[in-house]
């Protein structure tokens, strides 16, 4: 089956309320061409689920985020995503903040079907109290030991972004760390990829060895090519991350005034190509 | 070998707290807990697995903030690393906010939860971490902002939480060493509140005991930490850290 789409058509799948899931970590590897279409369309009221980037920050500052899920929200070489701080400081999103291991064994445990997979992590710790719902859960064995039943975190709808991908939706990462993406896949209902590069299924083991092929087309609902879609975050070894624009960036979001302009520069574009456009036109700058 | 720094002090009180590791991973979180844990890799614990920060266990030491590959010996992706929390097979080095006498550990938030003073960089790894194995601390800026009577969250759990928890539960609890820019701190006391361990040369027991916010246990006699042998200052400044990223983050 071919399951070649678009980002439109991905995010016209999403309703208010819904539960997204985002693969990659950090300002790494970040699904950022369906964010951006994300932050055109209408939908709002989003739980984002994810080991957090400037996805969270640029969903948060365009108020589509209801809820966030997350063991951290990094630009990595900026340690606290900007538009996240103020959206916690505001008091504008409900934050439910998880050791990052209990948000790995949430998916896993949603991807096996489990209603909960038990941990010794968190326990002893505030995540218990900031969050009142978590339960604990006894060994039914000798030892008896009491462990955090860390619950089951489906989401609706996941996406993550690929080095390669077939029309069918096998996927490829090319770089060093697959993150939590086939998990995260896992835990969704509906699943969709983009990538650098929809290529012919023989070329797959051409680039990388089997090692690489970790998402298959039984995981995935749609694929769409969208070259330099994770930009400004990082996607080796096709290309690092984009350290003067997320400067530019972070620090746009300090400030009102310059985020206004910022956003006008870089996200009022009516298509991804444009902004493509953009940033390749800012590269040249760059360089002469 | 001109004097030591403040911060080549502190590089080698790091190295100390992974002293008899063995081969456990080791997890140092900034500047100063990478260059104590290359300069304890390259002397007395050679054995310790260290990443290169992304997702490979390198067989080799590079200087901080080298561009080039190091020798890869393993892969190490993230889910590895979580597989090493939860086995406990690690020794991490972690920041700290704000820090308890029971090494509580704060990095989640400043104020109320629900809507913050100050967002800090949230539970990460801490929770976890230090539950499963070895924990220690490195703070740059010790003062009594950090050492506080009482933290707002929780984020690493300290010795009193840990024994609320029962002997079960605590039992790969252990949290090794606190090293600040002024002194280097432990919890072998019989209740597990921080000990004064030794005070860098050009401090004293007073000065540390004045920015700290809560009663430490402090002996009779407080050595002076340890200075670094010429070789372990040659390490330092020509193979670890040639560009002395050290010296800015602690000031002598």
């Amino acid at each position: 089956m071919d399951k070649r789409t678009t980002t439109a058509e991905i995010v016209a799948e999403l309703r208010d309320g819904m539960t997204l899931g985002i693969g990659g970590w950090g300002s790494r590897r970040k699904p950022m061409a369906i964010v951006r279409e994300i932050l055109r369309s209408p939908v709002r009221d989003l739980t984002v689920v994810t080991y957090g980037g400037p996805d969270v920050g640029l969903l948060c500052a365009a108020g589509k985020v209801r809820r966030v899920v997350y063991g951290f929200v990094s630009l990595d070489s900026i340690p606290l995503e900007p538009h996240f701080r103020r959206a916690r400081q505001e008091g504008s999103i409900e934050a439910v903040e998880l050791d990052e291991g209990m948000y790995q064994w949430g998916l896993y445990a949603a991807a096996l079907r489990l209603p909960f997979l038990p941990t010794r992590a968190g326990l002893g710790s505030d995540v218990m109290k900031v969050l009142p719902w978590l339960r604990t859960v006894r060994s039914p064995y000798e030892d008896g030991e009491e462990l955090l039943a860390v619950p089951a975190l489906p989401v609706d709808v996941a996406i993550v972004h690929m080095n390669r991908a077939d029309a069918r939706g096998n996927a490829q990462f090319l770089g060093p760390d697959l993150y939590f993406d086939d998990v995260l896949l896992g835990a969704a209902s509906r699943r969709f990829v983009s990538c650098e590069r929809i290529v012919p299924t023989g070329e797959l083991t051409r680039e990388g060895s089997f090692l690489t092929l970790r998402i298959h087309r039984g995981m995935v609902d749609g694929v769409v090519e969208t070259p330099h879609g994770a930009h400004f975050t990082e996607c080796p070894p096709d290309y690092g991350r984009d350290e003067a624009f997320q400067t530019e960036y972070a620090t746009a979001a300090r400030e009102p005034e310059a985020w206004k302009s910022f956003e006008q520069r870089w996200l009022a574009l009516d298509s991804e190509a444009e902004y493509q456009r953009a940033v390749a036109a800012r590269a040249q700058e760059a360089k002469r | 070998m001109s004097e030591p720094t403040r911060a080549e002090v502190c590089a080698v009180a790091i190295a100390e707290a992974f002293r008899g590791d063995g081969e456990i991973l080791v997890s140092p979180i900034g500047n100063l807990p990478q260059i104590g844990a290359k300069l304890a890799r390259l002397s007395f614990a050679p054995d310790i697995l260290m990443t290169d920060g992304v997702a490979f266990l390198v067989a080799d030491v590079q200087p901080l903030g080298a561009q080039t590959p190091g020798l890869v010996e393993g892969y190490m992706p993230y889910r590895a690393v979580f597989d090493t929390v939860w086995s406990g097979r690690r020794h991490v080095m972690m920041g700290a906010t704000q820090i308890d006498r029971f090494g509580n550990q704060n990095i989640s938030c400043i104020g109320d939860f629900a809507k913050p003073k100050a967002q800090l960089l949230g539970m990460r790894g801490a929770p976890g971490n230090t539950i499963n194995h070895t924990t220690s601390y490195w703070i740059p800026n010790h003062s009594k902002q950090v050492f506080v009577p009482r933290v707002d969250v929780v984020s690493g759990v300290g010795y009193d939480r840990a024994a609320a928890l029962g002997t079960t539960a605590s039992r790969f609890h252990e949290i090794r060493r606190v090293v600040s820019n002024l002194a280097v701190f432990d919890f072998e006391t019989p209740d597990h509140s921080m000990r004064l361990r030794s005070v860098h040369p050009g401090t004293s027991v007073d000065e540390v005991v004045a920015q700290t916010g809560f009663p430490l246990v402090v002996p009779a006699t407080v050595p002076a930490t340890r200075a670094p042998s010429d070789e372990e200052l040659a390490l330092l400044r020509e193979r670890i850290d040639p560009k002395g990223l050290r010296d800015r983050e602690v000031r002598s």
